[in-house]
Formats: structure tokens, sequence, C-alpha cells
């Protein structure tokens, strides 16, 4: 088995393992899982409290991150998702793919992809907060601890996910 | 016993420090295993690319598998780890949306943010709109606050307690199934022609 694949990717096999050891650490120092929705979320609440604390304070759901003195971003989380900005950018510079670009399928325009990423975008982010999670904080992290609720929703992720695919294939291949 | 932070009694400032050093590995394997790319992410889902599928699940069964070990040698307090709560309709409603906004940007949060740092464009969009996305729900929610705080089956709920079958078991049996992904998934990558 290679390390590193012909595309200087990691060896799936061998990134999924780094990855679960890294998860492993999380929960052996801190007792948390990794999570990344949820410092987006504290970051929307640092807006919010910008330009009007009344309207968070009033929020039950906002209050709870930002309400009156607290600060979202005083978070195990936030922390956590600077060091992934940072662990990105190391294998970015490593992998040799640190190059402004617009990923896209080969049928379709980069104005057309952007939109789509944005539309994707907001409905992950929507997905995230009914879900009191994404991808890090319910599929990796409560896939690990068998978590029941994590694991009803990563199947319903994966539901429209592969059974949509067909609809959307000429933005990806 | 594990985890560290409940009896180091180390400072907050410590605390932080080390959710920015597992950060930074999170980020790195991440990034390593190519989920920066916005389009090797997607062609998992035209069985065309299966690397979203071997690192998720490599990842979930060496941190299950760890968590059950230690838990049997006493290493780790499991009572003390984050467990998700089980709210089963927001749970189902708002796993389905996010499948949905995978397969429409492309990423998810945490691969849109190692996206944005190896400057890829549809990455800041893409966070952007979940940005935008979740302020909306945060409006809605007060709103459906009865639903959404309903349907609880359990704070802590695993499915080992769930279903009454020791741990082991479930962590044998989520190896199985994840090893048949595996092996379905080189067999589909070598039919498409994908070749690494």
């Amino acid at each position: 088995m290679k390390l590193f694949t012909k595309s200087n990717y990691m060896n799936p096999y061998i990134a999924g393992v780094g990855l679960g050891l890294v998860l492993l650490a999380a929960f052996y120092v801190s007792g948390n899982g990794l999570g990344a929705s949820g410092a987006m979320m504290r970051t929307v609440v640092i807006v919010e409290k910008v330009i009007s604390q009344a309207h968070v304070d009033s929020n039950i759901y906002l209050s709870k991150y930002g309400g009156g003195d607290k600060n979202p971003w005083d978070a195990w989380l936030v922390f956590q998702v600077i060091g992934v900005l940072v662990g990105g950018i190391i294998s970015g510079i490593f992998g040799g793919r640190m190059k402004v670009e617009i990923n896209h399928g080969p049928k379709i325009t980069k104005k057309r992809r952007l939109v789509f990423a944005f539309l994707g975008g907001g409905l992950f982010g929507a997905g995230a907060r009914i879900a009191r999670g994404c991808t890090s904080g319910i599929v990796l992290s409560g896939g690990a601890t068998l978590a029941l609720g994590s694991w009803v929703t990563m199947v319903c992720l994966f539901i429209p996910a592969f059974g949509l695919a067909y609809f959307f294939r000429k933005n990806w291949i | 016993m594990a985890p560290l932070v409940h009896n180091l009694g180390h400072s907050s400032h410590t605390d932080a420090f080390l959710a920015f050093l597992i950060g930074i590995g999170f980020g790195f394997f991440l990034e390593q295993g190519g989920f920066g790319n916005a389009v090797k992410l997607a062609k998992t889902f035209y069985f065309k690319d299966m690397t979203v599928l071997k690192v998720m699940f490599t990842a979930i069964i060496v941190a299950m598998t760890g968590l059950i070990f230690m838990d049997q040698f006493h290493m780790i307090d499991l009572s003390l780890i984050w467990i998700n709560p089980t709210y089963l309709w927001p749970g189902i409603v708002g796993g389905l949306i996010m499948g949905v906004g995978f397969i429409v940007g492309g990423y998810c949060p945490g691969t849109g943010i190692v996206g944005l740092v190896t400057l890829k464009v549809d990455a800041l969009f893409n966070i952007l709109g979940a940005l935008v996305g979740m302020a909306i729900t945060a409006e809605i929610i007060p709103f459906i606050y009865e639903w959404w705080t309903g349907s609880l089956i359990g704070k802590r709920i695993t499915i080992p307690e769930y279903f009454d079958i020791s741990p082991g078991i479930v962590g044998f049996l989520i190896i199985l199934i994840a090893l048949g992904l595996f092996v379905f998934s080189e067999v589909m990558e070598k039919r498409s022609g994908h070749k690494e």
C-alpha cells in the first residue's frame, strides 16, 4: 500500500486512520468530538450581536450562544476550528494544492458552480442547525461513539446525496 | 483516567491550546484525504471516486474501536464523553436537508473550511451560503421549537443501549459493514476506470 496516490493525495485508508486517531485524541483529551458547523453558527451570532444584541437576547436559539454578556467564540470548538484552518493550509502547501481555483464539472460554467455552491451551502447550514450538527459533529464523532441519533442522521444524509445525484450530474461529471 | 481535561485541572487556556492542536490534525488529514476539492468529494455519489466513504468509515471504525478498548481497559470514563442527543425527527429532517445540500454544493462545513484555506473560490461561496442558511434557520427554530425539542429518545442514548446489545458486538458489525463498503468502493472505482 503506497502512502500517497499518483495525484499526491494521501492514501484514503491511511488518511482515515490518521483522522480516526485525531478524533480519538479529541475524546481522550477533552471528552469532545470534532466539529465544524457549530463554530460557523457562533460566528453568525457574533455578527448578529454587533447588529442587535436585543435581537439575540429575544431569540431562544441565538441567546443560548450569545445572550447577554456571553461571547459566542469562547468555546472549545472555535479553537479547534482555528486549528483546522492551519492544518488545512499545512496540508495544502505540502500537497501543492494552494491554488486559487473554482472546481466544477466539465459541462458547467464557473458562475453556475458558484451559484450552486452558495445554495448547497445554505441548505447544508440549515440542515446542520436542525439536526444539531454536521458531518464532523454527527457523522464522524457520533458515528464513533455509536450515538443512536447520529447513525439515523448519517443514513438520512446519504439517501438524498446518492438518490438525487443523477439530477445534478451535470454539475460534477 | 481520560478524558484528561477532567482530572488534570489545567486552565481553560491549556484546553483551548489542545483544541487548536487537535484541530490542526483534523484539518491536515481532511485536506490530505482530498476533501478540499468539491469535485473529488461529489464523485463519491457517482461511484467514481470513493475517497469520502473510505476516509470517513476508516476514521469512524478506528476511533470507535479505540473507545471500546479504552473503556474495557478502564482508560477512559465514557460517562464524561460527549454523546450526541437523539431527537428523532429533527435528526431525520436535518440529515435529509444536509444530504441535498451536499449533492448541490459539494462541500460540508468541515470540508468547506479546508477548501477555503486552500483558496478554492467555490468553497468560499459554499461557506457564505452556510452562514446565511444558519442565520435564517436560527430565525425559524423559535417557531418550531416544540417540534425541534420533541421526539427526544435520549440525551445520551447509544445503539448498544437502545437495542441492548454489547458495544463489542455492535462495533464488530459496524467493522464488517465498513469492510463491505471498502470492497464495494474498490470494485466500483475499478469499473468506472478510476486510477490512483
